[in-house]
């Protein structure tokens, strides 16, 4: 009698907390993440004022794609798929406060296909960092930010 | 007389305009084909690597990276066309995009590919309107225009279908 009075609780709990979760997407395996939209990111860069805060914007894709194109501001750390890139992933935020708030990309592949966003953001989800997301890249950085005419930088 | 001078002056504007209409189809610039950037590479056997030394043929170049998957799926369809065109007069050309040179050279010889394989600079990714994202594959006509560009993994039947238009 108790266990039928609990059921329906147990179940507008799970709505409640499926409609004001964070969004999440999967990535190219199973792991959920935390995304952001380019045209949210642009935003964000864009506004004048420091609220929202402005991220860490750090690339986790080849270092190939990252000469040719980037993001203003953002730092090539290393392939979130080497030991490498994830080793230096670790050096550049061993001082950071764990609230940094991190973005993460890559835009080498289609999304799910992407090799490096994931391990890069389980690493940093690892080191305890709690603001970190991902940009949303469906296609590649070249369909969704360059030639939507976002803001590129070029060279190391 | 003024009849016979019509026929004359129509039959003139359609020659014109025959010959106008022949001379764009050779034109390849007509045709909004851009010739491909040469290029001078060393491929991983050491040997020199030139877009240019491949002028007659038709060319498959395609931009991968070993770390690409659907490069990888794409590789085992360009060895087999390379079996089967080379014959008449197909080079496929690899140019990876990976960062160093030691895992293409380990997955060339997995892979037993049949076709040169250089590394690419930045560079040459500009000269082909930028490599930002894999992969991407260009199909070369015998001129040396850039007749396709695919961008993302694609069907050997697509490239198939290209190239007996090229041969």
């Amino acid at each position: 009698m108790r266990r039928h009075s609990l059921l329906p609780a147990l179940a507008i709990l799970l709505f409640i907390s499926s409609v004001f979760s964070t969004p999440l997407a999967r990535g190219a395996d199973s792991t959920d993440m935390k995304t952001l939209q380019p045209a949210e990111l642009v935003s964000i860069l864009a506004a004048k004022n420091s609220k929202p805060a402005k991220p860490l914007l750090f690339q986790v894709g080849s270092h190939m794609l990252y000469v040719q194109a980037h993001v203003p501001g953002s730092e090539y750390i290393g392939q979130g798929n080497t030991p490498e890139g994830l080793q230096h992933l670790g050096k550049r935020v061993s001082s950071l406060p764990k609230g940094t708030f991190i973005v993460l990309y890559c835009g080498c592949c289609p999304w799910s296909h992407c090799p490096n966003v994931n391990p890069a953001y389980d690493a940093l989800k690892q080191l305890g960092f709690t603001n970190v997301k991902v940009l949303y890249i469906s296609t590649n950085f070249g369909a969704d930010w360059v030639d939507k005419g976002y803001s590129v930088a070029r060279g190391e | 007389m003024t009849q016979r001078k019509i026929a004359i002056i129509v039959a003139l504007l359609l020659l014109g305009w025959l010959v106008l209409r022949w001379t764009s189809r050779r034109d390849p610039r007509a045709q909004g084909l851009r010739p491909a950037p040469d290029f001078a590479l060393t491929d991983l056997s050491g040997r020199p690597l030139h877009l240019s030394d491949y002028r007659g043929k038709v060319v498959i170049l395609d931009f991968w990276a070993t770390w690409c998957e659907p490069c990888k799926e794409e590789i085992p369809q360009f060895i087999a066309l390379q079996n089967k065109y080379s014959e008449r007069g197909l080079q496929i050309l690899g140019i990876s995009m990976d960062d160093s040179e030691a895992p293409v050279r380990q997955f060339q010889e997995r892979f037993k590919m049949n076709y040169p394989v250089a590394v690419g600079t930045p560079q040459l990714a500009d000269q082909y309107g930028g490599v930002l994202g894999l992969p991407i594959t260009f199909v070369i006509d015998r001129e040396g225009h850039i007749v396709s560009r695919h961008i993302g993994a694609t069907n050997a039947e697509v490239f198939e279908k290209e190239i007996q238009r090229l041969f």
